[in-house]
């Protein structure tokens, strides 16, 4: 179907579905439950995940595909983000210029990083886009363009935003909001059934449909010519110079293919929300990228989004548990064992996320090198097995 | 006038005069070594032929067009492949992709923006994969991956993979480096399989002077980076200046 095989078909009907169903099965705990605080079904969460998703799924286009480890991509995202709220802050909150622009100026930065970082591979093609992200993410905090050209263009430390006296050339009478042609992003559906609460959020559903958008052409770009190539260029690269292909021009497309995803991510995240710093570029920011892709599984399809849907749901669900919340658990022992396992689980809580993502991580990476993905293979193979066992008992005939 | 026309070609290192003066013709359709021991600037004039090294003065010429300051990719085009002493293959592909890589790079050319498209459906690159496949015997095998061969059949699938392109001229270095003497037989099989299929040029870079005299029409000995003398195999085994420069440590 639309040009794709049966497995990957299957694979993206389930992620269309997801995607547009997440709203109720990620908010399974009635909302006065002890675990509604597990719920990850609110807007702010699930908006990251899919924006993530589509920053991830464009990373692993160049990581996972050419093995070349970008380590500043996120200043891509920051460099979407800065376009998008300026078109919000020059016309008008209608989200269509601010991501097209997002997108295309983001390309315009990967073509010229890309083809300076791009002479050297491995470790030093790493280095060299750490080196530019950095210099970018200094530019922007410092303002250093603003201050040459004496207005605000990054706005430093403050960030972007827009203000009342903004020019917003095309604003009229229209919404004060970011936009799509006046369906508003914060606006909201809310379904109260039983004890549970379900809400259907505009901006998650457009930065949804970018998302499936995005994952279908990564699943087109992976099954192309072109996508070979890019696998070959990982596999040896030598032997495709020897053989009449000129890597460098292949190279430089995945990346800039990869950074426009960046800058696509960057304008949906200031559309959501039309503000943005420069710490949006910071190097850590890059580094989250890197990790959300291999603990989901590098150069799988599906892999990098689960990455980025369980590092964010880390970063904001663990991160709001707190001692009391923990007394609550285990409120039922007695007194001194209480405080004693309460002060156990205290550093992996609240500000610790970090320390819970750290050793979930390196589980991944020592036991699991394939990711989450190779977890899931490795269940599904075992029920398989089993499955085609219990056929092979009960009945004479041969599954298939 | 040969299909390669290499005249006074001159390469240094430092103090080390690499290649001195190399004037070299290799006929259309013929398989011609370039023997010589250790040191005579075989490895260094192969480099100049695929791109790698640009020599200092001299010209290359292939098919009437100068190939000096091309890059590997451009000579490929032109109807050079390259056959390595270790094969170089994708290793973490299948058999079957590994050969229709070679197919997109001759189709598509250095480079093509394919990113719609489905390798699934190019069956005219499939057929061509498959043909080269079957006639290397290894068709059974195209669902493996390449890692997983054993070194003949990665030296058979790197044959292959040059041979699919439809090369006018094969170089080949060292083709049996390191092999034991059944699998250098194979591979001398295979080579004389494939000279007698189709029309193409071989240039063998050897080692191995029982692979040298079971293939070669015309053979250089290269010594301390001039040609010696070049002449038919029968001629080269008795020459007496051949003998002193090389045979007589090889004891054929």
């Amino acid at each position: 179907m639309f040009g794709m095989n049966r497995k990957d078909t299957i694979l993206f009907v389930v992620v269309c579905v997801m995607v547009l169903l997440a709203p109720i099965f990620l908010n399974p705990f009635p909302t006065e439950s002890a675990f509604s605080q597990f719920n990850a079904g609110y807007p702010a969460l699930m908006q990251r995940f899919v924006i993530f998703g589509i920053l991830v799924i464009g990373f692993n286009i160049l990581f996972g595909l050419t093995g070349y480890l970008s380590f500043g991509h996120a200043a891509f995202l920051g460099v979407g983000s800065f376009a998008a709220v300026w078109m919000f802050k020059l016309l008008s909150y209608n989200i269509v210029p601010a991501i097209v622009l997002s997108v295309v100026v983001s390309g315009l930065f990967a073509v010229v990083i890309g083809y300076v970082s791009l002479r050297r591979s491995g470790i030093y093609f790493s280095i060299l886009t750490l080196a530019f992200a950095q210099m970018m993410y200094s530019i922007a905090y410092s303002d250093l363009v603003g201050k040459i050209l004496g207005f605000p263009i990054t706005n430093g430390e403050t960030g972007l935003q827009v203000y009342n006296d903004d020019p917003q050339f095309l604003l009229g009478n229209g919404p004060t909001t970011p936009h799509l042609f006046g369906w508003e992003m914060n606006g909201s559906v809310t379904w109260d059934i039983g004890g549970w609460s379900f809400v259907f959020h505009n901006g998650y559903y457009l930065a949804g449909l970018f998302m499936i958008l995005s994952f279908y052409i990564a699943i087109r770009i992976f099954r192309s010519p072109f996508g070979l190539i890019l696998r070959s260029i990982k596999s040896n690269q030598q032997r495709l110079n020897y053989m009449g292909v000129s890597t460098r021009p292949y190279m430089l497309t995945a990346f800039v293919i990869s950074g426009m995803y960046a800058g696509l991510a960057g304008g949906l995240l200031a559309s959501m929300d039309p503000l943005t710093g420069a710490e949006r570029m910071f190097w850590t920011a890059s580094g989250e990228i890197v990790i959300m892709s291999i603990l989901g599984g590098v150069g799988t399809l599906i892999g990098p989004i689960l990455g980025a849907g369980v590092i964010k749901y880390m970063e904001n669900i663990i991160s709001t548990i707190n001692d009391t919340v923990v007394h609550g658990w285990f409120g039922f022992m007695p007194d001194g064992l209480e405080d004693f396992v309460v002060a156990i689980v205290h550093p992996f809580i609240g500000k610790g996320w970090h320390l819970t993502l750290g050793l979930v991580f390196m589980a991944v990476v020592i036991f699991l090198p394939g990711g989450l993905v190779e977890l899931g293979q490795r269940i599904g193979a075992k029920f398989s097995r089993k499955k085609t066992t219990d056929v092979a008992s009960s009945t004479k005939t041969p599954a298939e | 006038m040969g299909i390669l026309e290499i005249k006074g070609v001159n390469k240094r290192f430092g103090g080390l005069q690499a290649l001195g003066d190399v004037n070299l013709s290799i006929a259309e359709n013929t398989v011609h070594a370039i023997i010589g021991p250790n040191g005579a600037g075989k490895s260094t004039l192969l480099n100049v032929l695929v791109g790698k090294l640009i020599p200092d003065s001299g010209s290359v010429m292939f098919d009437g067009q100068s190939i000096l300051g091309r890059q590997p990719y451009e000579i490929n085009q032109m109807g050079i492949s390259r056959v390595f002493q270790t094969p170089e293959i994708f290793a973490d592909l299948t058999v079957f992709e590994n050969v229709m890589i070679p197919c997109f790079a001759k189709r598509d050319g250095a480079f093509r923006l394919h990113a719609l498209g489905s390798v699934g459906h190019e069956t005219d690159i499939h057929e061509t994969a498959e043909a080269i496949l079957e006639d290397v015997d290894m068709l059974e095998k195209r669902h493996m991956i390449a890692s997983s061969l054993s070194r003949g059949d990665k030296r058979r699938l790197e044959m292959a993979m040059c041979l699919v392109q439809k090369p006018r001229l094969l170089l080949l270095d060292e083709p049996t480096a390191g092999m034991a003497r059944a699998d250098t037989n194979n591979t001398i099989d295979l080579l004389k399989e494939i000279k007698a299929k189709r029309d193409i040029t071989m240039a063998i870079i050897e080692h191995d002077m029982h692979v040298v005299f079971s293939l070669a029409e015309r053979i250089t000995v290269l010594a301390q980076g001039t040609p010696l003398v070049e002449d038919t195999p029968e001629n080269i085994k008795g020459h007496p200046k051949v003998r002193e420069a090389y045979l007589g440590e090889a004891q054929v």
